[in-house]
Protein backbone atom coordinates (compact mmCIF):
# COMPACT_ATOMS: atom_id res chain seq x y z
CA UNK A 1 0.00 0.00 0.00
CA UNK A 2 1.37 3.42 -1.07
CA UNK A 3 2.31 5.80 2.08
CA UNK A 4 0.10 9.03 3.12
CA UNK A 5 1.71 11.81 4.75
CA UNK A 6 -0.58 13.60 7.57
CA UNK A 7 0.87 17.07 8.36
CA UNK A 8 0.77 17.51 11.98
CA UNK A 9 0.52 21.25 13.49
CA UNK A 10 2.14 21.94 16.86
CA UNK A 11 1.65 24.32 19.46
CA UNK A 12 4.53 27.13 19.90
CA UNK A 13 5.73 25.02 23.11
CA UNK A 14 5.32 21.83 20.80
CA UNK A 15 2.38 20.40 21.67
CA UNK A 16 0.44 18.45 19.37
CA UNK A 17 -2.40 20.32 17.91
CA UNK A 18 -6.29 18.37 17.95
CA UNK A 19 -6.48 17.70 14.52
CA UNK A 20 -3.53 15.46 14.66
CA UNK A 21 -6.10 11.93 15.41
CA UNK A 22 -8.87 13.17 12.77
CA UNK A 23 -5.89 13.71 10.08
CA UNK A 24 -4.05 10.77 10.75
CA UNK A 25 -7.39 8.63 10.23
CA UNK A 26 -7.91 10.64 7.06
CA UNK A 27 -4.71 9.69 6.16
CA UNK A 28 -5.26 5.74 6.71
CA UNK A 29 -8.51 5.59 4.61
CA UNK A 30 -5.67 6.22 1.54
CA UNK A 31 -2.78 4.23 2.46
CA UNK A 32 -0.63 3.56 5.21
CA UNK A 33 -0.56 6.69 7.71
CA UNK A 34 2.83 8.88 8.28
CA UNK A 35 2.76 11.52 10.45
CA UNK A 36 5.21 14.64 9.58
CA UNK A 37 6.27 17.22 12.20
CA UNK A 38 8.70 19.78 13.17
CA UNK A 39 9.96 20.20 16.24
CA UNK A 40 13.24 21.38 18.30
CA UNK A 41 15.74 18.83 17.90
CA UNK A 42 15.30 16.10 20.45
CA UNK A 43 11.66 16.12 20.89
CA UNK A 44 11.19 13.03 18.32
CA UNK A 45 10.54 10.49 20.92
CA UNK A 46 7.97 12.08 22.81
CA UNK A 47 6.12 12.74 19.67
CA UNK A 48 6.37 9.00 18.14
CA UNK A 49 4.95 7.67 20.78
CA UNK A 50 1.93 10.64 21.25
CA UNK A 51 1.63 9.90 17.28
CA UNK A 52 1.80 6.39 17.29
CA UNK A 53 -1.32 6.21 19.87
CA UNK A 54 -3.25 8.22 17.18
CA UNK A 55 -2.70 5.65 14.68
CA UNK A 56 0.47 6.89 13.26
CA UNK A 57 2.42 3.79 11.35
CA UNK A 58 5.45 6.09 11.02
CA UNK A 59 6.54 9.07 12.32
CA UNK A 60 8.63 11.61 10.53
CA UNK A 61 10.16 14.30 12.47
CA UNK A 62 11.39 17.00 10.57
CA UNK A 63 13.97 18.62 12.99
CA UNK A 64 14.43 22.31 12.94
CA UNK A 65 15.88 25.26 15.34
CA UNK A 66 13.44 28.08 13.49
CA UNK A 67 10.09 26.40 14.12
CA UNK A 68 8.09 28.84 16.17
CA UNK A 69 10.12 32.12 14.15
CA UNK A 70 9.39 31.99 10.44
CA UNK A 71 5.69 31.29 9.25
CA UNK A 72 5.13 27.84 7.75
CA UNK A 73 8.87 27.92 5.94
CA UNK A 74 9.76 25.36 8.58
CA UNK A 75 6.74 23.43 7.63
CA UNK A 76 6.70 24.07 4.42
CA UNK A 77 10.38 22.82 3.92
CA UNK A 78 9.36 19.82 6.27
CA UNK A 79 6.72 18.38 3.97
CA UNK A 80 9.22 19.28 0.97
CA UNK A 81 11.67 16.36 2.65
CA UNK A 82 9.52 13.86 3.62
CA UNK A 83 7.78 13.88 0.36
CA UNK A 84 11.06 13.85 -1.75
CA UNK A 85 12.30 10.76 1.13
CA UNK A 86 9.08 8.80 1.41
CA UNK A 87 7.12 9.54 -2.13
CA UNK A 88 3.63 9.45 -0.62
CA UNK A 89 0.10 9.39 -3.14
CA UNK A 90 -1.12 11.57 -1.05
CA UNK A 91 -0.48 14.66 2.10
CA UNK A 92 -3.17 15.29 4.13
CA UNK A 93 -3.24 18.66 6.06
CA UNK A 94 -5.76 20.86 8.45
CA UNK A 95 -7.71 23.07 6.55
CA UNK A 96 -6.65 25.68 9.13
CA UNK A 97 -5.11 28.97 8.92
CA UNK A 98 -1.46 27.74 9.00
CA UNK A 99 -2.56 24.51 7.22
CA UNK A 100 -3.98 26.27 4.12
CA UNK A 101 -1.02 28.36 3.67
CA UNK A 102 1.33 25.39 3.79
CA UNK A 103 -0.76 22.91 1.62
CA UNK A 104 -1.21 26.40 -1.02
CA UNK A 105 2.48 26.93 -1.35
CA UNK A 106 3.47 22.89 -1.48
CA UNK A 107 1.07 22.22 -3.92
CA UNK A 108 2.89 24.73 -6.23
CA UNK A 109 6.26 23.95 -5.02
CA UNK A 110 5.37 19.97 -5.92
CA UNK A 111 3.73 21.37 -8.96
CA UNK A 112 0.92 18.81 -8.21
CA UNK A 113 -3.17 19.15 -7.59
CA UNK A 114 -4.55 20.47 -4.22
CA UNK A 115 -8.53 19.65 -2.95
CA UNK A 116 -9.10 21.74 0.05
CA UNK A 117 -11.48 21.94 2.27
CA UNK A 118 -12.73 18.15 2.34
CA UNK A 119 -15.25 16.45 4.53
CA UNK A 120 -14.14 13.06 3.72
CA UNK A 121 -11.84 11.31 1.64
CA UNK A 122 -10.90 8.04 -0.67
CA UNK A 123 -8.76 6.24 -2.25
CA UNK A 124 -9.31 4.15 -5.75
CA UNK A 125 -6.01 2.94 -6.01
CA UNK A 126 -3.64 5.09 -6.08
CA UNK A 127 -5.92 8.00 -7.10
CA UNK A 128 -7.45 10.58 -3.84
CA UNK A 129 -10.66 11.20 -3.96
CA UNK A 130 -11.92 14.21 -2.09
CA UNK A 131 -15.79 15.16 -0.94
CA UNK A 132 -16.54 18.51 -0.77
CA UNK A 133 -19.63 20.14 0.71
CA UNK A 134 -20.35 23.10 -1.03
CA UNK A 135 -22.44 26.54 -0.78
CA UNK A 136 -23.22 25.48 2.97
CA UNK A 137 -24.04 21.71 2.21
CA UNK A 138 -26.13 22.16 -0.51
CA UNK A 139 -24.10 19.93 -2.83
CA UNK A 140 -21.51 17.52 -2.36
CA UNK A 141 -18.82 17.31 -4.72
CA UNK A 142 -16.53 14.64 -5.49
CA UNK A 143 -13.21 15.27 -7.23
CA UNK A 144 -9.88 13.71 -8.00
CA UNK A 145 -6.60 14.51 -8.83
CA UNK A 146 -4.90 13.05 -12.10
CA UNK A 147 -1.42 12.67 -13.16
CA UNK A 148 1.84 11.88 -11.23
CA UNK A 149 2.39 13.91 -7.96
CA UNK A 150 1.21 13.41 -4.56
CA UNK A 151 -2.59 14.55 -4.28
CA UNK A 152 -2.14 17.44 -1.41
CA UNK A 153 -5.65 17.82 0.60
CA UNK A 154 -7.11 19.86 3.37
CA UNK A 155 -9.54 18.82 5.92
CA UNK A 156 -12.05 20.88 7.46
CA UNK A 157 -11.91 20.62 11.05
CA UNK A 158 -13.92 18.70 12.83
CA UNK A 159 -15.26 17.00 9.46
CA UNK A 160 -13.62 13.59 9.74
CA UNK A 161 -15.00 11.34 13.23
CA UNK A 162 -13.52 8.08 12.24
CA UNK A 163 -10.24 7.45 13.97
CA UNK A 164 -7.27 5.14 13.46
CA UNK A 165 -5.98 1.95 15.09
CA UNK A 166 -3.25 2.85 18.13
CA UNK A 167 0.10 1.77 16.28
CA UNK A 168 3.98 1.50 17.24
CA UNK A 169 5.41 3.52 14.90
CA UNK A 170 9.06 3.29 13.24
CA UNK A 171 10.89 7.25 14.01
CA UNK A 172 12.85 8.66 11.34
CA UNK A 173 14.02 11.93 12.29
CA UNK A 174 15.95 14.29 9.43
CA UNK A 175 17.17 17.66 10.23
CA UNK A 176 16.10 20.20 7.75
CA UNK A 177 17.32 24.10 7.23
CA UNK A 178 14.95 26.56 5.70
CA UNK A 179 16.48 27.70 2.74
CA UNK A 180 16.76 31.34 1.41
CA UNK A 181 13.55 32.05 -0.14
CA UNK A 182 11.72 34.73 1.78
CA UNK A 183 9.67 33.68 4.59
CA UNK A 184 7.47 36.56 6.99
CA UNK A 185 8.85 36.10 10.76
CA UNK A 186 6.83 35.79 13.34
CA UNK A 187 7.46 38.83 16.24
CA UNK A 188 5.46 37.33 19.13
CA UNK A 189 2.95 34.68 19.64
CA UNK A 190 -0.91 35.49 22.07
CA UNK A 191 -2.24 31.98 22.10
CA UNK A 192 -5.84 32.77 23.60
CA UNK A 193 -6.58 31.40 27.17
CA UNK A 194 -8.89 28.16 26.82
CA UNK A 195 -11.88 29.88 28.47
CA UNK A 196 -13.53 27.10 29.58
CA UNK A 197 -14.17 23.05 29.62
CA UNK A 198 -16.64 23.35 27.09
CA UNK A 199 -16.40 21.83 23.73
CA UNK A 200 -14.96 23.40 20.93
CA UNK A 201 -17.20 24.58 17.90
CA UNK A 202 -15.33 22.83 15.04
CA UNK A 203 -16.79 19.63 15.65
CA UNK A 204 -18.69 19.75 18.88
CA UNK A 205 -22.07 17.45 19.00
CA UNK A 206 -24.15 20.31 20.08
CA UNK A 207 -24.15 24.14 19.26
CA UNK A 208 -25.75 26.62 21.02
CA UNK A 209 -25.62 29.88 19.51
CA UNK A 210 -26.57 33.39 19.88
CA UNK A 211 -28.12 36.60 18.00
CA UNK A 212 -28.14 40.00 17.76
CA UNK A 213 -31.20 39.16 19.56
CA UNK A 214 -29.46 38.78 22.97
CA UNK A 215 -29.40 42.57 22.48
CA UNK A 216 -25.80 43.25 24.67
CA UNK A 217 -22.70 41.41 25.63
CA UNK A 218 -24.16 40.91 29.61
CA UNK A 219 -27.43 39.38 27.81
CA UNK A 220 -25.20 36.82 25.60
CA UNK A 221 -23.97 35.08 29.06
CA UNK A 222 -27.64 33.46 28.52
CA UNK A 223 -26.68 31.59 25.94
CA UNK A 224 -23.67 30.35 27.80
CA UNK A 225 -25.83 29.10 30.37
CA UNK A 226 -27.57 26.81 28.26
CA UNK A 227 -24.70 25.59 25.90
CA UNK A 228 -23.07 24.46 29.66
CA UNK A 229 -26.28 23.22 30.62
CA UNK A 230 -26.17 20.82 27.46
CA UNK A 231 -22.21 20.31 27.55
CA UNK A 232 -22.57 22.23 23.68
CA UNK A 233 -20.38 24.58 22.46
CA UNK A 234 -20.89 28.18 22.14
CA UNK A 235 -21.16 29.61 18.43
CA UNK A 236 -23.13 33.24 16.98
CA UNK A 237 -24.42 34.77 14.24
CA UNK A 238 -22.25 37.72 12.51
CA UNK A 239 -24.37 40.47 13.96
CA UNK A 240 -23.75 39.44 17.18
CA UNK A 241 -19.86 39.38 16.24
CA UNK A 242 -19.97 42.85 15.05
CA UNK A 243 -21.63 44.28 18.12
CA UNK A 244 -18.67 42.45 20.43
CA UNK A 245 -20.78 40.20 22.50
CA UNK A 246 -18.44 37.12 21.35
CA UNK A 247 -14.77 36.62 20.04
CA UNK A 248 -15.10 36.44 15.92
CA UNK A 249 -13.80 32.94 16.15
CA UNK A 250 -17.59 31.82 17.40
CA UNK A 251 -18.92 33.00 14.14
CA UNK A 252 -21.22 30.15 12.55
CA UNK A 253 -22.03 30.88 9.05
CA UNK A 254 -20.56 31.77 5.22
CA UNK A 255 -17.74 33.67 6.26
CA UNK A 256 -17.52 31.98 9.85
CA UNK A 257 -17.25 28.18 10.97
CA UNK A 258 -19.32 26.08 8.96
CA UNK A 259 -20.90 23.21 11.86
CA UNK A 260 -22.48 20.14 11.53
CA UNK A 261 -23.53 19.12 14.90
CA UNK A 262 -26.40 16.71 15.87
CA UNK A 263 -28.52 19.41 18.08
CA UNK A 264 -28.17 23.03 16.48
CA UNK A 265 -29.99 25.90 18.81
CA UNK A 266 -30.82 29.30 17.63
CA UNK A 267 -31.15 32.11 20.05
CA UNK A 268 -32.22 35.36 18.45
CA UNK A 269 -31.04 34.68 15.39
CA UNK A 270 -32.67 35.71 12.02
CA UNK A 271 -31.60 32.94 10.24
CA UNK A 272 -30.44 35.43 7.01
CA UNK A 273 -28.94 32.99 3.93
CA UNK A 274 -25.23 33.59 4.85
CA UNK A 275 -25.80 31.91 8.52
CA UNK A 276 -28.03 29.15 7.25
CA UNK A 277 -25.00 28.50 4.64
CA UNK A 278 -22.99 27.38 8.05
CA UNK A 279 -25.60 25.32 9.97
CA UNK A 280 -28.36 23.85 7.92
CA UNK A 281 -26.68 20.39 7.46
CA UNK A 282 -27.44 20.34 11.30
CA UNK A 283 -29.14 16.96 12.40
CA UNK A 284 -31.93 18.61 14.42
CA UNK A 285 -32.27 22.42 14.86
CA UNK A 286 -34.14 24.23 17.77
CA UNK A 287 -35.03 28.00 17.34
CA UNK A 288 -36.37 30.59 19.50
CA UNK A 289 -36.96 34.37 17.52
CA UNK A 290 -39.61 36.95 18.72
CA UNK A 291 -40.69 37.37 14.86
CA UNK A 292 -43.16 34.52 13.47
CA UNK A 293 -41.65 34.98 10.02
CA UNK A 294 -37.58 34.84 11.04
CA UNK A 295 -36.57 32.90 8.25
CA UNK A 296 -34.43 30.04 10.38
CA UNK A 297 -38.12 28.96 11.15
CA UNK A 298 -37.94 27.69 7.55
CA UNK A 299 -35.38 25.10 8.41
CA UNK A 300 -36.07 24.21 12.35
CA UNK A 301 -37.04 21.23 13.50
CA UNK A 302 -38.53 22.28 16.42
CA UNK A 303 -39.27 26.46 16.90
CA UNK A 304 -40.63 28.56 19.11
CA UNK A 305 -42.15 32.00 18.55
CA UNK A 306 -41.08 33.68 22.06
CA UNK A 307 -38.80 36.11 24.08
CA UNK A 308 -35.39 33.79 24.51
CA UNK A 309 -35.30 35.99 27.92
CA UNK A 310 -38.03 34.22 28.86
CA UNK A 311 -38.49 30.62 26.93
CA UNK A 312 -34.50 29.75 27.60
CA UNK A 313 -34.37 30.23 31.50
CA UNK A 314 -37.11 27.92 31.83
CA UNK A 315 -35.19 26.00 29.31
CA UNK A 316 -32.22 25.22 31.27
CA UNK A 317 -34.59 24.71 34.75
CA UNK A 318 -36.37 21.87 33.00
CA UNK A 319 -33.02 20.60 31.73
CA UNK A 320 -31.81 21.43 35.63
CA UNK A 321 -34.80 18.95 36.81
CA UNK A 322 -34.47 16.33 34.29
CA UNK A 323 -30.70 15.87 35.32
CA UNK A 324 -31.26 15.01 38.27
CA UNK B 1 4.47 51.82 -3.95
CA UNK B 2 2.38 49.84 -6.55
CA UNK B 3 -0.12 47.80 -4.42
CA UNK B 4 -2.17 44.86 -6.38
CA UNK B 5 -5.38 44.23 -5.14
CA UNK B 6 -7.11 40.96 -6.13
CA UNK B 7 -10.87 41.22 -7.01
CA UNK B 8 -12.99 38.16 -7.80
CA UNK B 9 -16.60 37.94 -8.87
CA UNK B 10 -18.55 35.61 -6.73
CA UNK B 11 -22.13 34.42 -6.81
CA UNK B 12 -23.69 36.87 -4.44
CA UNK B 13 -24.99 35.34 -1.15
CA UNK B 14 -28.19 36.77 -0.53
CA UNK B 15 -29.38 34.78 -3.33
CA UNK B 16 -29.14 30.96 -3.76
CA UNK B 17 -26.26 29.59 -5.62
CA UNK B 18 -26.32 26.91 -7.44
CA UNK B 19 -23.47 24.20 -9.44
CA UNK B 20 -24.31 22.57 -12.80
CA UNK B 21 -24.24 19.25 -11.95
CA UNK B 22 -22.65 17.73 -15.14
CA UNK B 23 -19.73 19.93 -14.67
CA UNK B 24 -19.54 20.72 -10.84
CA UNK B 25 -19.00 24.09 -12.28
CA UNK B 26 -20.24 27.10 -11.12
CA UNK B 27 -24.64 28.06 -12.72
CA UNK B 28 -23.38 31.86 -13.51
CA UNK B 29 -27.34 32.07 -14.54
CA UNK B 30 -29.06 31.14 -11.31
CA UNK B 31 -27.66 33.92 -9.11
CA UNK B 32 -26.33 38.02 -9.24
CA UNK B 33 -22.62 38.40 -9.71
CA UNK B 34 -21.39 40.62 -6.98
CA UNK B 35 -17.43 41.92 -5.78
CA UNK B 36 -16.62 39.43 -3.01
CA UNK B 37 -17.33 41.47 0.28
CA UNK B 38 -13.59 40.99 1.23
CA UNK B 39 -11.98 42.31 -1.72
CA UNK B 40 -13.89 45.24 -1.11
CA UNK B 41 -12.13 44.96 2.20
CA UNK B 42 -8.91 44.27 1.13
CA UNK B 43 -9.43 47.19 -1.74
CA UNK B 44 -10.01 49.60 1.18
CA UNK B 45 -6.24 48.39 2.83
CA UNK B 46 -4.61 49.75 -0.12
CA UNK B 47 -6.96 52.50 -0.47
CA UNK B 48 -5.87 53.77 2.97
CA UNK B 49 -2.28 53.23 2.31
CA UNK B 50 -2.58 55.55 -0.82
CA UNK B 51 -4.83 58.12 1.10
CA UNK B 52 -1.65 58.77 3.20
CA UNK B 53 1.51 57.88 1.47
CA UNK B 54 2.17 57.53 -3.01
CA UNK B 55 0.69 54.62 -3.94
CA UNK B 56 -0.86 53.48 -7.24
CA UNK B 57 -3.74 50.74 -6.55
CA UNK B 58 -4.18 48.66 -9.32
CA UNK B 59 -7.05 45.83 -8.94
CA UNK B 60 -6.65 42.73 -10.46
CA UNK B 61 -9.21 39.97 -11.63
CA UNK B 62 -9.33 36.88 -13.66
CA UNK B 63 -12.96 35.42 -15.17
CA UNK B 64 -15.69 36.21 -17.95
CA UNK B 65 -16.46 38.87 -19.72
CA UNK B 66 -19.04 40.02 -16.56
CA UNK B 67 -15.79 40.74 -14.68
CA UNK B 68 -15.59 44.24 -16.25
CA UNK B 69 -18.27 45.26 -14.18
CA UNK B 70 -16.79 44.55 -10.67
CA UNK B 71 -13.80 46.11 -12.23
CA UNK B 72 -15.53 49.05 -12.66
CA UNK B 73 -16.84 49.19 -9.00
CA UNK B 74 -13.01 48.99 -7.79
CA UNK B 75 -12.20 52.08 -10.10
CA UNK B 76 -15.24 54.13 -8.72
CA UNK B 77 -13.71 53.17 -5.12
CA UNK B 78 -10.88 55.00 -5.89
CA UNK B 79 -8.07 52.21 -7.42
CA UNK B 80 -5.62 53.83 -10.21
CA UNK B 81 -6.32 51.11 -12.91
CA UNK B 82 -7.68 47.49 -13.36
CA UNK B 83 -6.46 44.18 -15.07
CA UNK B 84 -8.24 42.03 -16.02
CA UNK B 85 -7.18 38.79 -17.56
CA UNK B 86 -9.82 37.19 -19.62
CA UNK B 87 -9.52 33.83 -21.78
CA UNK B 88 -12.11 31.08 -22.81
CA UNK B 89 -9.24 28.63 -22.51
CA UNK B 90 -9.81 29.58 -18.49
CA UNK B 91 -13.43 28.53 -18.11
CA UNK B 92 -13.41 26.12 -15.50
CA UNK B 93 -9.79 26.86 -14.04
CA UNK B 94 -8.94 25.06 -10.56
CA UNK B 95 -7.04 26.67 -7.24
CA UNK B 96 -3.84 25.89 -9.71
CA UNK B 97 -4.18 27.07 -12.74
CA UNK B 98 -6.06 30.08 -11.32
CA UNK B 99 -3.02 30.80 -8.69
CA UNK B 100 -0.63 30.48 -11.97
CA UNK B 101 -2.03 32.51 -13.92
CA UNK B 102 -2.70 35.53 -11.61
CA UNK B 103 0.60 34.95 -10.35
CA UNK B 104 1.67 35.53 -13.96
CA UNK B 105 -0.54 38.80 -14.43
CA UNK B 106 1.06 40.28 -10.96
CA UNK B 107 4.26 39.37 -12.40
CA UNK B 108 3.84 41.13 -15.76
CA UNK B 109 2.30 44.11 -14.31
CA UNK B 110 4.97 44.32 -11.31
CA UNK B 111 4.39 44.96 -8.10
CA UNK B 112 5.65 46.08 -4.41
CA UNK B 113 2.33 43.80 -2.33
CA UNK B 114 -0.57 42.13 -3.30
CA UNK B 115 -3.38 42.00 -1.12
CA UNK B 116 -6.44 39.67 -1.18
CA UNK B 117 -9.18 38.75 0.93
CA UNK B 118 -8.60 35.75 2.99
CA UNK B 119 -10.79 33.31 1.42
CA UNK B 120 -13.93 33.49 -1.56
CA UNK B 121 -17.63 33.58 0.07
CA UNK B 122 -18.15 30.77 -2.76
CA UNK B 123 -15.02 28.42 -2.86
CA UNK B 124 -13.95 29.04 0.56
CA UNK B 125 -10.07 27.68 0.11
CA UNK B 126 -8.20 30.25 1.44
CA UNK B 127 -5.32 29.34 -0.38
CA UNK B 128 -4.60 31.21 -3.56
CA UNK B 129 -2.66 34.04 -1.91
CA UNK B 130 -0.36 31.67 -0.62
CA UNK B 131 0.44 30.02 -3.88
CA UNK B 132 0.47 33.31 -5.45
CA UNK B 133 3.40 34.06 -3.19
CA UNK B 134 4.80 30.67 -3.83
CA UNK B 135 5.07 31.30 -7.93
CA UNK B 136 6.14 34.89 -6.83
CA UNK B 137 8.88 33.93 -4.50
CA UNK B 138 7.86 36.39 -2.06
CA UNK B 139 6.77 36.24 1.93
CA UNK B 140 2.92 35.78 2.52
CA UNK B 141 0.88 36.45 5.85
CA UNK B 142 -2.46 35.54 5.21
CA UNK B 143 -6.06 36.33 7.60
CA UNK B 144 -4.80 39.57 8.82
CA UNK B 145 -7.05 41.04 11.26
CA UNK B 146 -4.90 44.69 10.95
CA UNK B 147 -2.12 45.30 8.44
CA UNK B 148 0.87 48.06 8.87
CA UNK B 149 2.31 49.31 5.74
CA UNK B 150 5.23 50.98 5.49
CA UNK B 151 7.92 51.67 2.45
CA UNK B 152 9.69 48.55 2.67
CA UNK B 153 7.66 46.63 5.05
CA UNK B 154 4.28 45.44 5.79
CA UNK B 155 3.42 44.26 9.27
CA UNK B 156 0.28 42.66 11.03
CA UNK B 157 -1.44 40.51 13.28
CA UNK B 158 -2.65 37.43 11.75
CA UNK B 159 -5.58 35.16 14.09
CA UNK B 160 -5.87 31.95 13.81
CA UNK B 161 -7.39 29.04 15.45
CA UNK B 162 -5.51 29.30 18.86
CA UNK B 163 -5.09 33.03 19.11
CA UNK B 164 -3.16 36.02 17.25
CA UNK B 165 0.79 36.00 15.47
CA UNK B 166 2.11 38.94 15.01
CA UNK B 167 3.96 38.76 11.85
CA UNK B 168 6.18 41.03 9.51
CA UNK B 169 7.47 40.93 6.28
CA UNK B 170 9.92 42.72 3.57
CA UNK B 171 8.33 43.59 0.47
CA UNK B 172 7.15 42.88 -1.92
CA UNK B 173 4.97 40.32 -0.44
CA UNK B 174 1.32 39.16 -0.28
CA UNK B 175 -0.65 39.45 2.21
CA UNK B 176 -4.96 38.58 2.66
CA UNK B 177 -7.13 40.29 5.31
CA UNK B 178 -9.66 39.08 6.76
CA UNK B 179 -13.58 40.61 7.58
CA UNK B 180 -12.07 42.08 11.17
CA UNK B 181 -10.33 44.26 8.77
CA UNK B 182 -11.25 47.98 7.26
CA UNK B 183 -14.89 48.49 6.37
CA UNK B 184 -14.75 49.50 2.76
CA UNK B 185 -15.68 52.47 1.27
CA UNK B 186 -18.43 53.85 -0.66
CA UNK B 187 -18.03 54.69 -4.64
CA UNK B 188 -19.12 58.60 -4.42
CA UNK B 189 -20.67 59.65 -7.69
CA UNK B 190 -17.31 61.61 -8.33
CA UNK B 191 -15.53 58.12 -8.23
CA UNK B 192 -18.20 56.51 -10.69
CA UNK B 193 -17.56 59.44 -12.96
CA UNK B 194 -13.70 59.56 -12.68
CA UNK B 195 -13.90 55.62 -13.31
CA UNK B 196 -15.37 55.64 -16.45
CA UNK B 197 -11.63 57.37 -17.65
CA UNK B 198 -9.29 55.01 -15.49
CA UNK B 199 -7.62 52.65 -17.85
CA UNK B 200 -9.14 48.78 -17.85
CA UNK B 201 -6.68 46.92 -19.53
CA UNK B 202 -7.61 43.06 -20.64
CA UNK B 203 -4.66 40.23 -20.82
CA UNK B 204 -5.38 36.92 -22.44
CA UNK B 205 -3.01 34.01 -21.65
CA UNK B 206 -0.61 34.95 -24.88
CA UNK B 207 -0.12 38.41 -23.15
CA UNK B 208 1.02 36.98 -20.43
CA UNK B 209 3.45 34.30 -22.30
CA UNK B 210 1.62 30.92 -21.31
CA UNK B 211 -0.22 29.14 -23.79
CA UNK B 212 -3.52 26.70 -22.66
CA UNK B 213 -1.41 23.14 -23.24
CA UNK B 214 0.56 23.67 -19.94
CA UNK B 215 -2.67 24.39 -17.94
CA UNK B 216 -4.91 21.31 -17.81
CA UNK B 217 -6.44 21.53 -14.28
CA UNK B 218 -4.60 19.38 -11.82
CA UNK B 219 -7.74 18.41 -9.99
CA UNK B 220 -11.15 16.75 -11.79
CA UNK B 221 -14.63 17.49 -10.59
CA UNK B 222 -16.15 13.53 -10.89
CA UNK B 223 -19.57 13.90 -9.40
CA UNK B 224 -21.77 16.36 -8.10
CA UNK B 225 -25.42 15.87 -6.18
CA UNK B 226 -27.56 18.12 -4.86
CA UNK B 227 -28.65 17.90 -0.77
CA UNK B 228 -32.26 18.13 -0.60
CA UNK B 229 -33.73 21.41 0.73
CA UNK B 230 -34.39 21.14 4.62
CA UNK B 231 -37.76 21.45 5.30
CA UNK B 232 -39.50 23.28 8.57
CA UNK B 233 -40.41 21.30 11.39
CA UNK B 234 -42.99 22.45 13.72
CA UNK B 235 -43.32 26.24 15.03
CA UNK B 236 -45.21 26.98 18.57
CA UNK B 237 -46.18 30.06 19.72
CA UNK B 238 -44.71 30.23 23.37
CA UNK B 239 -47.83 30.42 25.65
CA UNK B 240 -45.71 30.36 28.68
CA UNK B 241 -44.16 26.71 28.45
CA UNK B 242 -42.18 27.02 25.27
CA UNK B 243 -39.20 26.09 27.57
CA UNK B 244 -40.50 23.32 29.36
CA UNK B 245 -41.76 21.64 25.55
CA UNK B 246 -38.19 22.34 23.87
CA UNK B 247 -36.73 20.16 27.02
CA UNK B 248 -39.38 16.99 26.41
CA UNK B 249 -38.80 17.62 22.85
CA UNK B 250 -34.93 17.50 23.19
CA UNK B 251 -35.64 14.19 25.72
CA UNK B 252 -38.11 12.70 22.85
CA UNK B 253 -35.68 12.91 20.49
CA UNK B 254 -32.88 11.42 22.40
CA UNK B 255 -30.61 14.57 22.31
CA UNK B 256 -30.43 15.30 26.24
C1 LIG C 1 -20.97 38.21 2.39
C2 LIG C 1 -21.68 38.05 3.69
C3 LIG C 1 -21.25 37.09 4.59
C4 LIG C 1 -21.93 36.91 5.80
N1 LIG C 1 -21.49 35.92 6.63
C5 LIG C 1 -22.20 35.66 7.76
C6 LIG C 1 -21.83 34.59 8.64
O1 LIG C 1 -20.82 33.91 8.45
N2 LIG C 1 -22.60 34.35 9.72
C7 LIG C 1 -23.71 35.07 10.02
O2 LIG C 1 -24.39 34.79 11.01
N3 LIG C 1 -24.07 36.11 9.23
C8 LIG C 1 -23.33 36.42 8.12
N4 LIG C 1 -23.69 37.51 7.35
C9 LIG C 1 -24.68 38.45 7.89
C10 LIG C 1 -26.11 38.02 7.70
O3 LIG C 1 -26.56 38.52 6.47
C11 LIG C 1 -26.99 38.63 8.82
O4 LIG C 1 -26.80 40.02 8.87
C12 LIG C 1 -26.72 38.07 10.21
O5 LIG C 1 -26.66 36.67 10.19
C13 LIG C 1 -27.79 38.52 11.15
O6 LIG C 1 -27.51 38.12 12.46
P1 LIG C 1 -28.68 37.98 13.53
O7 LIG C 1 -29.65 36.98 13.05
O8 LIG C 1 -28.06 37.75 14.86
O9 LIG C 1 -29.29 39.45 13.57
P2 LIG C 1 -30.67 40.00 13.05
O10 LIG C 1 -30.91 39.69 11.64
O11 LIG C 1 -30.71 41.40 13.52
O12 LIG C 1 -31.72 39.13 13.87
C14 LIG C 1 -31.91 39.21 15.22
C15 LIG C 1 -33.14 38.36 15.51
O13 LIG C 1 -33.35 38.32 16.89
C16 LIG C 1 -34.74 38.32 17.13
N5 LIG C 1 -34.93 38.80 18.50
C17 LIG C 1 -34.69 40.03 19.00
N6 LIG C 1 -34.94 40.06 20.32
C18 LIG C 1 -35.34 38.82 20.66
C19 LIG C 1 -35.74 38.22 21.89
N7 LIG C 1 -35.73 38.90 23.04
N8 LIG C 1 -36.10 36.93 21.87
C20 LIG C 1 -36.10 36.22 20.71
N9 LIG C 1 -35.73 36.73 19.54
C21 LIG C 1 -35.34 38.02 19.52
C22 LIG C 1 -35.31 39.19 16.07
O14 LIG C 1 -36.65 38.85 15.83
C23 LIG C 1 -34.41 38.89 14.88
O15 LIG C 1 -34.96 37.86 14.06
C24 LIG C 1 -23.03 37.72 6.14
C25 LIG C 1 -23.43 38.71 5.26
C26 LIG C 1 -22.80 38.88 4.05
C27 LIG C 1 -23.28 39.94 3.12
Amino acid sequence: MSLALAFIETSANGEVRNTAAMLIAAAAQLGTPVAVVVAAPGAGDTLSAQLGALGAAQVFVAESDQVGTLLVAPQLEALVAASAALQPSAIVVAHSIDGREIAGRLAVRLKTGLLVDVVDVRADGDAVTGIHSVFGGAYTVEATVPGGGPAIVTVRQGAIDARADAASPTLTTQPITVGAAPAAVIDAVHEAAVASDRPELRGAARVVSGGRGLGSQENFALVEKLADALGAAVGASRAAVDAGYVPQTSQVGQTGITVSPQLYIALGISGAIQHRAGMQTAKTIVAINKDPDAPIFGIADFGVVGDVFTVVPQLIDALGKRAQ
Amino acid sequence: MKIIVLVKQVPDTWGERKLTKATGQLDRSASDAVIDEIDERALEVALQYKDAQDAEVIALSMGPSSVTEMLRKSLAMGADSALHVQDDALSGSDLSRTAAVLAAAIAKSGFDIVIAGNEATDGRGGVIPAMIAEHLGTPSMTYLDSVAITSDGVSGVRADEHGTVAVHAALPAVISITEASAEPRFPNFRGIMKAKKKPLDVWSLADLGLDDSGFAPSTVVVNTTERPARTAGTKNIDEGNAGNEIAEFLAAGRLI
